[in-house]
């Protein structure tokens, strides 16, 4: 059993970036992922739970245990570094094994783990070399070796992924998510990559300015931002955004922005039961658009092709509506002439409204 | 005239004003060696003489009594030298150990008032050593430290402590904490991360800081004349004195000073790579 949990923890004091009132929870062989621009406190969170910091208050738990006042070392935890901290005068061999002699394991065991680790990684063939002579991915796996050879109760990782290139990081998440569930451990993970966390959590916590804005699962995350910071930090391209208002005409009530208008009587009373006053912010995400070169039926928006980018498989067109630029991504083989017109019709469950007072969502 | 034959008179140039200046620089060093060697007869020479049979007898001077009318035997000079070995590693040793802990200490933890802790440090270097020369002999003489290991000791480390604080201390804010807290992570204590992950990286740093130390504690001449006594005299000042007796007897002179600076040029030559690093230290990064 190791879950981890943290109950109103906050650190405000010290150089890093503060945190506020956390509670936070990483069930049992859970892979949780911290997700939060940089200079959020992501790394604050995980460094509280690894004991690298103390929090000016609040508990935190690993297991049963109360943790506040273990220092790292009797934690049993485990640290993967965004810059990897892999000792720089010992052999990859001798970096692996530094945990187990932290602990007098006996030598013939070390050999035994650190062979069973370098294996499970493939980095057999770089046990003799010095991290200096490695290259980005490989020091990676190292440090991740380092990582699980002592088998502790919790992994924590901060932006392990960050310092790869695109394509050794695509690689590399679904290694370690595969890695997570072979262990069985619990795994807190911090990025700033919301593909990450989306591909890779079980669950995610949005943390914004040193607050937990919304925890969840990543399809309920994705699919019911809480407010307008979590709709637009998660997805890419992100969520599509128009003002507009609440206005009543002849027994109806519109959505009515810049350039559409929409009919929301079916929902008006459950938005005029959640807004603080009348000004509104409607959200489509970029894939949930379908073009027609027609005005179809339904909700649509009209619009002009501003520019189209196509990315092989899927390309993204940006339409112009009213002064707003909407990016909508279509099939690769779709062709728009720029300049056309166009309309963008979406379906009712797909709509996100937010209050534009409080940036919270409504619908 | 092309670019090539341009770049190279232009390097010959560089060579030549070099070669100059190293040449300025080296004639005193050449002078006392050349000195050392040669007969009393030949110092004086006028022109001087440039080629000549050299002879150790100098050398022998200063390790055995031999002059008219004194009892022939060993001279007490090899006493000053262990004194000036003795006194020098003893308080480098001290400072090594004392300020690569406060060192590490200003550059890892959040210490309340941690800057003008670092400046109070800087401050013992500001005031001219002359400056506290009298206060001090009358302390030591009230605490009996005059003529006394310790007290030379105690004052090469307070010299030292400084420059070994604040230049170690660069060395470990190179160094990126990530190591330490990886290490705490994999099971080490505070102290075991210090040992495991810090020091065999800032072992070049210290090793460039422990020379400059000896440097400074080996040539020091002021303190060791006004505090030391017979039987903690050091070869600076045992030189000093030469010149008081008899006449000056510039053979046995410059036989010292090359015995005494010998030490220094060897260390330096053998350590200029991490010297040359500790000179430059923070301004190149890596290895």
């Amino acid at each position: 059993m190791a879950e981890v949990k943290l109950s109103k923890v906050s650190k405000a004091t010290g150089v890093l970036c503060p945190v506020f009132d956390i509670d936070l929870k990483a069930a049992d062989k859970e892979f949780l992922t911290l997700l939060a621009p940089s200079g959020s406190g992501k790394s604050t969170i995980l460094r509280l739970i690894a004991g690298l910091e103390v929090p000016d208050e609040g508990e935190i738990y690993i297991g049963d245990e109360l943790v506040n006042d273990l220092t790292p070392a009797e934690r049993d935890i485990a640290m993967v570094f965004q810059t990897y901290a892999l000792y720089p005068h010992l052999t990859v061999y001798r970096n692996l094994s530094s945990p187990l002699e932290a602990k007098n394991t006996p030598k013939d065991e070390i050999d035994s783990r650190v062979k069973e680790v370098a294996e499970i990684l493939g980095i057999t063939p770089l046990l003799e070399k010095y991290p200096t002579q490695l290259s980005g991915g490989e020091m990676q796996r190292v440090a991740i070796g380092r990582a699980i050879i002592r088998r502790p109760r919790v992994y924590l990782l901060d932006e392990p992924l960050t310092n790869l290139d695109a394509k050794l990081r695509v690689h590399m998440r679904a290694e370690l998510k595969r890695l997570q569930k072979e262990l069985g451990q619990t795994m807190i993970y911090a990025t700033h990559d919301e593909l990450e966390a989306l591909s890779m959590s079980d669950k995610i916590a949005v943390i914004h300015g040193g607050r937990i804005v919304q925890y969840g699962t990543p399809m309920d995350v994705f699919q019911h931002p809480k407010n307008l910071f979590v709709a637009t930090f998660v997805g890419t391209p992100s969520m599509n955004l128009f003002d507009c208002s609440l206005v009543e005409k002849e027994g109806h009530t519109y959505l009515e922005g810049e350039a559409f208008s929409i009919d929301v009587s079916d929902l008006a009373s459950l938005i005029r039961s959640r807004l603080s006053n009348s000004e509104l912010i409607l959200g489509i995400r970029p894939n949930d658009f379908e073009v027609h070169r027609e005005k179809p039926p339904g909700d649509h928006m009209e619009g002009e092709v501003y520019v189209v980018e196509p990315m092989g498989a899927s390309a993204i067109v940006d339409v112009k509506i009213g002064s707003v630029l909407a990016k909508v991504k279509v099939p690769g083989s779709y062709s728009l002439d720029i300049g056309s017109r166009v309309w963008l019709a979406f379906s009712r469950d797909k709509m996100h409204i937010f209050d534009k007072n409080t940036r919270e969502a409504i619908l | 005239m092309d670019r090539k034959t341009k770049s190279k008179i232009v390097k010959g140039v560089k060579y030549f004003l070099i070669a100059i200046v190293t040449a300025v620089w080296f004639f005193p060093v050449y002078w006392l060696i050349a000195t050392s060697l040669k007969t009393r007869l030949e110092m004086f020479a006028i022109p001087p003489k440039w080629v000549f049979n050299p002879v150790l007898d100098n050398f022998i001077d200063v390790f055995w009594e031999r002059r008219y009318g004194l009892t022939p035997g060993p001279t007490e000079f090899p006493k000053f030298l262990f004194n000036s070995f003795f006194i020098s590693l003893c308080s480098i040793g001290l400072v090594i150990l004392i300020g690569t802990l406060a060192a590490y200490s200003f550059s890892r933890f959040e210490l309340r008032g941690k800057d003008t802790w670092l400046f109070f440090i800087l401050s013992t270097r500001m005031l001219p050593p002359i400056a506290v020369v009298i206060p001090i002999y009358l302390m030591y003489q009230r605490l009996g430290l005059l003529n006394n290991y310790i007290g030379l000791i105690a004052l090469y480390i307070m010299f030292n402590m400084a420059f070994a604080v604040w230049m170690m201390k660069g060395f470990f804010d190179e160094i990126p904490r990530e190591l330490d807290e990886a290490a705490m992570v994999d099971g080490y204590s505070r102290m075991g991360a210090f040992r495991k992950a810090v020091l065999p990286q800032a072992l070049t740093g210290i090793a460039a800081t422990a020379v400059f130390c000896l440097i400074m504690a080996w040539n020091e001449f002021l303190f060791a004349y006004i505090l030391s006594g017979f039987d903690t005299r050091t070869v600076p000042v045992a030189l000093a004195r030469i010149r008081g007796e008899s006449g000056i007897n510039w053979g046995t002179i410059t036989a010292t000073e090359v015995i005494y600076i010998a030490p220094v040029i060897i260390f330096t030559f053998f350590l200029q790579k991490y010297l040359l690093r500790g000179i430059t230290f923070g301004t190149v990064k890596g290895r």
